[in-house]
């Protein structure tokens, strides 16, 4: 019986030869990211059973990045206890203020996220990882704190579904279209507890960033893990990104795999994508919905800070003004240095725009950014829950870098493709 | 006995149980004081220790944050009863030992404010308010264990 590149992991993981959805194991973990929010109360938990330690300090990657530079005194004691750990148990990656950043942006780009490995984080979307064809999921304190001490995590192994990315994207169309597609046609639990795993000649054209995207939203259709197959696209990424340990192994599925479901996504047929408030699922063709009027435009995040993202605002922006207020958010120190270096920090303050340093800030409502009553937000984000940015009566319209930067251009929802 | 707080919805999520602009704090109490805010101001005022939440699909969706948990603990609920759970805070609640119940048409068959019952080993809730038992399938003993144990760490100790 074949397996998918979830099972294989999985099993080579828990140092078995093949296992089956619905097993329950026990895997050995190659990478840990802790941040500022869930590490803290992970590690008072270890203080106070008495198992104070952790299973490899090398093999552990702290950064500070929800409320990093910490913006108020609570938030600094919590920098405070995820600091005098890290020193105390000497923790090799450990990225201070200065060099810490949005952590799905920070450790692929920092070379600690390898193929065929499995990766844990106190943060749902540690899913991102698995654009690097790694297993790769979020999990709460408890069992972050049980990890960093055992190493080990158990698993029930995860049905898997098969999403097809047919077709080339048209202008205007971008990898956060797809996925916000993809979880407005199954729903925020149309893959509850399951491994999300895009193939497709779409894909295959799609730079490492693009594809971090789509795997970072993999929660948002409530799936375990989203994950992309090796490829040229992701050897090239790794040979410019690894440092100490480039060695990885391959796992592909297998052609007699099992898939739960197999979704088709037709991807010359999609337009730019906005999804309404409260849920990640509902996405609307801009057709649908250009001249609803916005407040704030914000640019950022794991979704979408990375390099390219800022690029493509850029261009939109170009000898434009801003009509909303619009926040520039780099998802880590090399991004915001390659942006400044690039000159798009000079078109985004000509347009008018305020330039955050890397943090996940207002994304999840910490701060830089916060929306007051009533208030509407196109942004590249990945949530729009209730109260997700700020007042539970403000509202989160998620889109793409390119529908952002021409609503905020605008100052309200705005069809990218006038601009390009 | 327990009442229910019904909530005829889906997806309720993360940011509703505890919001992010609370994250700042682990302290148990204090993110009692917030629980389920956003969805519902008076839910706090209204909730008396023992209480139950009863919810439809898809509960505790979103991100990761056990303060999810740790929040409705502290607002001392004792168990939530959903159509189904999101499998983050699922384990999360197992993790911290709190019971999590999935329970299919969970909202037509307890009302909010009935009294309930519940036997979490033979998976029943007694309905006082309606007079009907209500069999749900129980968690498995492994689970049950650790969440009597008070959580995973102090399983893990106890072992």
């Amino acid at each position: 019986m074949g397996m998918t590149i979830t099972e294989k992991i999985l099993a080579a993981s828990a140092g078995k030869k093949c296992v089956e959805p619905g097993d329950l194991i026990n895997a050995k973990i190659d990478c840990i990211m802790c941040h500022d929010v869930t590490t803290p109360p992970a590690i008072s938990m270890l203080k106070a059973a008495g198992i104070d330690r952790v299973f490899d300090n090398e093999k552990i990657v702290v950064t500070p990045d929800h409320f990093q530079p910490a913006k108020d005194i609570k938030s600094a004691e919590l920098h405070k206890r995820l600091d005098s750990w890290a020193k105390e148990k000497n923790i090799k990656h450990y990225y201070k203020v200065g060099k810490a950043g949005v952590c799905h942006a920070l450790l692929p780009e920092q070379g600690h996220i390898r193929p065929g490995e499995v990766i844990i984080g106190g943060d749902s979307h540690t899913c991102t990882y698995g654009a690097f064809a790694a297993f790769s999921t979020g999990i709460g304190s408890t069992d972050l704190a049980a990890a960093i001490a055992t190493g080990e995590i158990w698993f029930k192994v995860p049905s898997s579904i098969k999403f097809v990315l047919n077709g080339t994207f048209g202008k205007g169309v971008y990898s956060k279209d797809v996925i916000l597609e993809v979880i407005a046609q199954i729903g925020t639990d149309g893959a509850l507890y399951k491994a999300m795993e895009f193939v497709g000649p779409a894909l295959k054209k799609m730079s490492m960033e693009a594809r971090m995207t789509i795997t970072n939203m993999a929660i948002e259709a409530g799936g375990k893990n989203g994950i992309i197959a090796f490829d040229e696209v992701t050897k090239k990424y790794l040979d410019e990104h690894l440092k100490d340990k480039k060695d990885y192994t391959i796992y592909e599925s297998d052609p007699d795999a099992k898939y739960e479901r197999v979704v088709e996504i037709d991807c010359s047929k999609l337009e730019p994508t906005v999804t309404f408030p409260h849920l990640p699922s509902g996405g609307k063709p801009i057709g649908q919905c250009s001249g609803i009027e916005m407040d704030q435009a914000y640019i950022g995040s794991c979704t979408n800070g990375r390099i390219e993202d800022l690029r493509i605002a850029a261009e939109i922006m170009k000898g434009k003004e801003v009509a909303i207020r619009t926040i520039i958010v780099p998802a880590t120190p090399e991004i915001w240095k390659q942006a400044k270096d690039e000159g798009l920090f000079d078109i985004f303050y000509e347009a008018g725009c305020v330039i955050s340093a890397p943090t996940c800030g207002a994304c999840l409502g910490g701060f830089m950014g916060i929306l007051a009553a009533g208030e509407k937000c196109i942004s590249t984000t990945n949530r729009n829950f209730i109260g997700r940015m700020g007042s539970p009566k403000s509202e989160v319209y998620l889109a793409s870098p390119a529908t952002a930067a021409a609503s905020a251009v605008e100052g309200k929802l705005t069809d990218c493709r006038r601009f390009l | 006995m327990s009442k229910a707080h019904t909530y005829k919805k889906d997806h309720i999520n993360t940011d509703e149980i505890i919001p992010a602009r609370y994250l700042n704090t682990d302290d148990v109490a204090e993110l009692a004081a917030h629980c389920m805010e956003d969805l519902d101001t008076e839910f706090v005022n209204k909730c008396v220790p023992g209480d139950c939440i009863v919810a439809g699909d898809d509960f505790g969706c979103g991100s990761s944050r056990e303060h999810a948990v740790w929040a409705l603990q502290g607002a001392k609920i004792g168990a939530v009863i959903a159509q189904n759970f999101a499998r983050i805070f699922y384990r999360n609640c197992i993790n911290c030992g709190f019971y999590p119940i999935e329970l299919a048409n969970a909202p037509e068959l307890i009302a909010d404010g009935d009294e309930i019952e519940i036997d979490y080993k033979a998976g029943v809730i007694d309905n006082k308010t309606q007079g009907k038992k209500i069999e749900f399938k129980p968690l498995p003993d492994f689970a049950l264990e650790i969440i009597n144990d008070g959580g995973l760490l102090e399983h893990i100790k106890k072992k």
